[in-house]
């Protein structure tokens, strides 16, 4: 149940994300969900991709600040409410929420989550009968 | 704590410089006689030995450099006969002519008192076994090191430097007590013991005497935890004695310098004005008991600062800090002096970070900025913006109190910053004068 997101160090400089799609793309290394976290000099930028493992070895070997990072990723229907529920789970055990992100298959929508304690998180969100997506079948979205 | 020579080492500072003052007199006298560089330049600045009467008129006498040294190449700063030289040693001359030195029977007794001064700070005695891993020969360490060693009655293992598994193999088998050699070299033997499976509880060792290369508090970390041994940090040059200028105690907060015959005096590199206690500068040593090769005003090129309050060990001699880096490196942001490698130590304290930096120093609207690119460390790269955030103020307040400048602190992917063949470049200066 655990996602392995690709996490990357981008300088803030021109050129610098298209330079990741690139290299990723040469590899035929597909890319299901993106995301950037940015500050004025920095930014991350965060993937969930067909093979993160060779995704990371082939940035690295391109010199870029690479990292797998455990995620979990939920499969609930595109209601906002949906979303709540997900997140009170988690704010009720205290289990605090890094940064989240979404995106929507239709009907259906797919939540990326980082939080403080994976383990929990997971076994919480099973209890209360949420669809958790496995890594196998996200990476094939 | 022992103390090997009580009656100078503790002197009364009042005292202390009478004995300077003296000694001074002495040495100036005897270069304006004997060396005739001297007597040009002390006749150039309209000086006479009796212009010099106390240490507070040493200001008044010109400096000497490393490059006097090399244009008297190799024995025209001698002040005596070479039939009174009984040593000469010389420099490895990487950035030049090499620089030549030479001892007269008394300065290698002042050397050998010196050094024994170092070795007793660092706790040693005559009970020690000192495994020395300095080089012997034109190279002042392995020597220096041995006289001092045998002067206080310790044994000496002059084993000198390479063959590291030789080295390992003898501090086993003769139990030494005392390691004598490079900062780096002791990393490199503290390796050779871990791949010869050799259990700490096998060696005896308990302390080493560190010098000869600039080393950081980190250094030092790692050593007395991969050797489990006190490091002691020792100063000294050629140029002045060798080692034994100046040696931490076992209370390491700072290194005495051994003033009765090594006189210390902190300059602005830039003004050449002597700086008042505290500050940071250029350390300058008039050598005030050596026949050989006097030496007046000489400058080291290393930063440090001093303090002449009385140390908890007892002694009165001045203390330097450890060295801070090389004068021929300074830059001055809003008038303030600033050294690289200050910026360097503050980065090698953090573990989050390795020291690849750039220094970019530029002048908008009159005012000097300065920048700092820093690459973020793979190891420590988590994907958290908070923790980026929170590790770049953190390398800025470090920066900002250690040097009392205002710095703009960049985070930068691993190796964007260039990386040349040997010395690598740290500093842009983009402002033009």
């Amino acid at each position: 149940m655990i996602i392995h997101q690709l996490s990357v160090f981008l300088e803030n400089k021109s050129g610098r994300l298209t330079e990741v799609l690139e290299t990723l793309g040469s590899e035929n290394i597909r890319i299901t969900a993106l995301s950037v976290a940015d500050t004025s000099e920095f930014g991350i930028l965060r993937m969930i991709v067909s093979d993160p493992v060779r995704a990371k070895e082939v940035l690295k070997s391109r010199s870029f600040t690479v990292n797998l990072t455990e995620v979990i990723s939920i499969m609930a229907p595109s209601e906002a409410k949906y979303y709540a529920k997900v997140l009170k789970i988690l704010s009720d055990l205290d289990n605090s929420i890094e940064y989240t992100y979404a995106f929507s298959l239709g009907e259906k929508s797919v939540i990326i989550l980082r939080c403080s304690n994976t383990e929990e998180a997971i076994r919480a969100l099973k209890e209360h009968e949420l669809e958790l997506i496995k890594a196998s079948d996200l990476y094939k979205l | 704590m022992e103390i090997w020579n009580r009656h100078f080492e503790c002197m009364d500072r009042e005292e202390l410089k009478g004995v300077q003052s003296e000694r001074l007199r002495e040495t100036v006298e005897r270069v304006y006689f004997n060396v005739p560089y001297y007597r040009n330049k002390m006749q150039e600045a309209g000086l006479g030995p009796e212009s010099i009467q106390t240490t507070d008129d040493l200001h008044k006498l010109p400096f000497t450099t490393k490059q006097d040294l090399r244009d008297n190449y190799p024995f025209g700063l001698f002040a005596v006969p070479m039939s009174e030289i009984v040593r000469v040693h010389a420099s490895s001359g990487t950035t030049g002519k090499s620089t030549v030195v030479g001892y007269t029977r008394n300065d290698i007794a002042t050397w050998s008192e010196v050094m024994a001064r170092t070795l007793t700070c660092a706790g040693a005695n005559r009970h020690d076994f000192i495994h020395v891993a300095y080089g012997y020969g034109l190279f002042t360490g392995g020597l220096g090191l041995h006289y001092g060693g045998e002067k206080i009655g310790a044994s000496v293992i002059p084993v000198s430097g390479g063959n590291t598994f030789r080295q390992v193999q003898l501090l086993v088998d003769f139990g030494s007590t005392m390691l004598a050699c490079t900062p780096s070299y002791a990393l490199f033997i503290a390796e050779a013991l871990e791949e010869a499976h050799i259990r700490r509880d096998d060696l005896k060792l308990r302390v080493g005497v560190f010098g000869a290369e600039p080393w950081t508090e980190n250094m030092r970390r790692e050593i007395e935890e991969k050797l489990r041994i006190k490091a002691i940090d020792i100063y000294g040059l050629s140029e002045v004695i060798g080692p034994g200028v100046a040696s931490e105690c076992l209370v390491q907060e700072g290194l005495h310098i051994s003033e009765d015959h090594f006189y210390p005096e902190i300059i602005d590199p830039v003004t050449l004005e002597v700086l008042p206690e505290g500050k940071t500068g250029e350390l300058v040593f008039t050598t005030i008991t050596k026949e050989g090769l006097p030496l007046i005003r000489y400058r080291t090129r290393d930063l440090t600062r001093l303090r002449y309050d009385k140390c908890r060990c007892g002694r009165t001699m001045v203390r330097m800090e450890k060295c801070l880096g090389r004068s021929d490196d300074m830059l001055i942001i809003r008038g303030v002096n600033l050294f690289p490698s200050q910026v360097e130590s503050v980065l090698l304290e953090m573990s989050e970070i390795k020291p690849h930096y750039l220094l970019i120093v530029d002048r908008v609207n009159n005012l000097d900025t300065l920048e700092l690119k820093v690459e973020v460390d793979e190891e420590f790269f988590q994907d958290k913006i908070s923790q980026l955030e929170g590790l770049r103020q953190k390398i800025q307040t470090n920066l900002e109190s250690t040097l009392g400048l205002g710095i703009k602190v960049n985070l930068v992917e691993p190796r964007t910053l260039e990386r040349s063949e040997g010395k690598a470049k740290r500093v842009i200066d983009k402002r033009k004068f």
